[in-house]
């Protein structure tokens, strides 16, 4: 029971990360209907901006965490405006074949600079602090986690239900045309819809660097993936969807690995893929009553 | 209209006569006092490190032996070529310096990629080839038997894995292990397929056998799960990028036992991911340590250090073994000719290098010592040469 805990503790940690990438999958998806491929680079990058932050610029957690979100919310508009607002009345295939190419040229141009190699963020960026309660084991980095992770997703509720942006983003996401003919400025509610999922992106990229102390220029590329089937598996364009995949991802992992096999954790997260788009194609949350962001 | 198919004719043409003219222009005298070794290393591209460090190495070598007088009289004559770590480009330096530098052996390339596309060659010209580095298992010998002319001077990846097993039971006394085996390299498997059964045929117990695939960063399940499982040495079969990774969570949580791994640990790297302060209690097998009070390895050191002006590695102490074994072996055949260098080579018994005292087996492998390296707060603290 003990070791039931543990590990859904670990899992928690692991799906709050999933989660955050997964919600700038989702949001992006629900209000231009692209999978963002570069998605889990964005990630990536936030992850250096933190090293960056916190290595050269003796930054603390809080506002190297700031300058991430800032920095890759401000890269997201970026590529919104440069690669995919052009191809907005293309064929969808030509904006996802973008998307690849976009992720790629983040990859690479990261490691131009960076290099190939791991890098790694200073110890003790967050107190080493840890409790055990009843011999289950929970550490201060992961605490943090959880929280700024929460922290984020209410911000997000709040920022899509109860402001006019929000409102807007939700209008847009129903049907573009007719927002327009409202009157919503939809050039900018999609970009505040990229600032936003790519800001929190950003979050799980230095959180990432803080909780293993490992950064790399392709680290992006199977959190993203796996993100991208936590956004599935919660009904892609849904935001409590994507966030219960998340952690849905993260604890199946986490539970393959610690009662079957680590081989074939992976395989599962993947297989629960396949299974989803063959039973329920619409995801855990989606029904015909959607609501999308 | 002049044609496209025309043109490109001409170039072609052009072309060839140009490589022509340079391969006739590179081609060497042969110099009667002097006999031709061919160097084919890595000395750009991604494995630029570990060939530019073989050939210092080598280079130390050739410059003493020459110095002391030569073999058979003569001075070795080193033709150093790039493969550029591209196992294509490997393979042309190999048929050059076989067909056109008339070198009577090839010391090189540095990565097993390179290597492996070099062998055939070489056979096929029937000019030895000794690698420094390569150490995957199937360089010398595959499915199809060994490969006549290819020999290594530094031990396998499975020989790591044997040496680890015998180290654990013998030198700590464990009767149980926890195996996490990098599942995604050929590396990890091999090391830690030979060490499962060594260990197991002398009577020790494979707890738990796990599995992570490169570019993992979380082993907190799998590590919760041994955790409370009993067992008396953890084996990381993988590199450092993963290894620290899992030395640093381990002993997060609290887990206190023994670590053991392979050659893959040996980089300052696996000090910066897992931390100082968790790089205790750690053991891996390695070619060589600067800790080693050998008196030849000592003398060394010291030279290398006067010549280039740093520490030497594993890479630059079997470069210069790789240097003084094939100066060895002409000299045994008493001969110029590749076959009976090649002869002289399988007859290889006790050469004393400084990576080890060794022999060269029907594998064309060397029967060599292997030193586990014990980490303290993320230094060496001892290195203790393990038979084979």
């Amino acid at each position: 029971m003990e070791q039931f805990v543990q590990q859904l503790i670990n899992g928690l940690s692991l799906g709050s990360i999933y989660a955050l990438i997964a919600l700038g999958y989702t949001m992006v998806y629900g209000i231009v209907k692209l999978i963002n491929f570069a998605h889990g680079d964005i990630f990536m990058v936030g992850a250096y901006v933190g090293f960056v932050s916190i290595t050269y610029f003796n930054m603390g957690f809080f506002p190297a965490l700031l300058i991430a979100m800032l920095f890759c919310a401000v890269l997201g508009v970026v590529i919104e405006k440069v690669a995919y607002k052009p191809l907005r009345n293309a064929s969808r295939i030509t904006a996802l074949i973008t998307a690849i190419g976009v992720s790629l040229l983040l990859e690479y141009v990261v490691m131009f600079f960076a290099k190939a190699g791991v890098r790694t963020y200073p110890e003790n960026v967050l107190p080493n602090l840890e409790m055990t309660i009843l011999g289950v084991r929970i550490t201060f980095t992961q605490v943090c986690i959880f929280a700024v992770t929460i922290a984020l997703v209410i911000l997000l509720q709040f920022i899509v239900h109860k402001t006019r942006v929000g409102k807007a983003m939700r209008a847009v996401s129903m049907d573009k045309d007719a927002a327009q003919l409202m009157g919503i400025n939809v050039n900018n509610t999609i970009s505040v819809t990229f600032a936003i999922g790519s800001a929190l992106a950003g979050a799980a990229g230095i959180l990432v660097g803080v909780y293993y102390n490992s950064i790399d220029p392709l680290m992006g590329i199977i959190p993203g993936l796996k993100a991208f089937v936590a956004a599935v598996f919660g009904g892609i364009g849904i935001i409590p969807g994507a966030m219960i995949g998340g952690f849905s991802i993260g604890a199946v992992e986490t539970m393959v690995s610690g009662y079957g096999s680590s081989l074939y954790k992976d395989a599962v997260a993947f297989a629960i893929l396949i299974l989803v788009l063959i039973v329920k194609p619409s995801g855990l949350l989606g029904k015909n009553t959607r609501e999308k962001v | 209209m002049f044609s496209v198919k025309r043109l490109s004719l001409i170039l072609v043409v052009i072309m060839l006569a140009a490589t022509m003219f340079t391969a006739c222009s590179q081609s060497s005298n042969t110099n009667s006092n002097e006999i031709n070794v061919g160097l084919n290393y890595e000395l750009s591209g991604a494995g630029a490190t570990y060939g530019q460090d073989t050939v210092d190495g080598i280079m130390m070598a050739i410059d003493e032996i020459n110095a002391a007088g030569g073999v058979l009289g003569k001075k070795i004559n080193p033709i150093k070529q790039d493969n550029k770590t591209d196992p294509a480009e490997a393979t042309s330096i190999t048929t050059k310096l076989a067909t056109k530098e008339n070198v009577v052996a090839i010391l090189g390339p540095a990565t097993s990629g390179a290597t492996k596309a070099s062998i055939p060659v070489a056979v096929k010209n029937k000019v030895p080839l000794i690698t420094g580095s390569a150490t995957a298992d199937d360089i010398t010998v595959d499915a199809k038997g060994v490969k006549e002319y290819g020999y290594r001077i530094c031990f396998n990846d499975s020989f790591q894995g044997t040496v680890m097993a015998n180290f654990a039971l013998k030198n700590m006394n464990a009767k149980s292990a926890v195996v996490l085996m990098d599942s995604s390299s050929d590396y990890g498997k091999g090391l830690a397929k030979n060490f499962r059964e060594t260990f197991t045929k002398a009577g020790g117990t494979i707890v738990e056998d796990e599995a992570f695939i490169k570019g993992d960063k979380d082993f907190s399940a799998v590590l919760t799960k041994i955790k409370d499982k009993n067992f008396d040495i953890l084996l990381i079969s993988g590199y450092y990028n993963e290894a620290g990774l899992i030395i640093k969570q381990a002993k997060d949580m609290g887990i206190n036992k023994p670590i053991l791994g392979g050659d893959g640990f040996d980089s300052p790297d696996l000090a910066k991911l897992a931390g100082n302060s968790a790089l205790s209690n750690v053991f891996f097998s390695t070619h060589y340590s600067l800790l080693d009070k050998d008196a030849t390895v000592v003398k060394f050191m010291d030279e290398f250090k006067k010549k280039y002006n740093k520490d030497s590695n594993a890479f630059n102490a079997l470069g210069y073994d790789l240097g003084y074994f094939i100066a060895d072996a002409i000299k045994r055949a008493n001969s110029e000719d590749p076959t009976k260098i090649k002869e002289a080579i399988d007859a290889t018994e006790g050469f004393k290098g400084v990576t080890g005292k060794f022999s060269i087996d029907e594998n064309h492998n060397p029967v060599k010592t292997a030193v586990v390296i014990e980490l303290k707060d993320g230094a060496q603290v001892s290195a203790l040469k393990i038979e084979p």
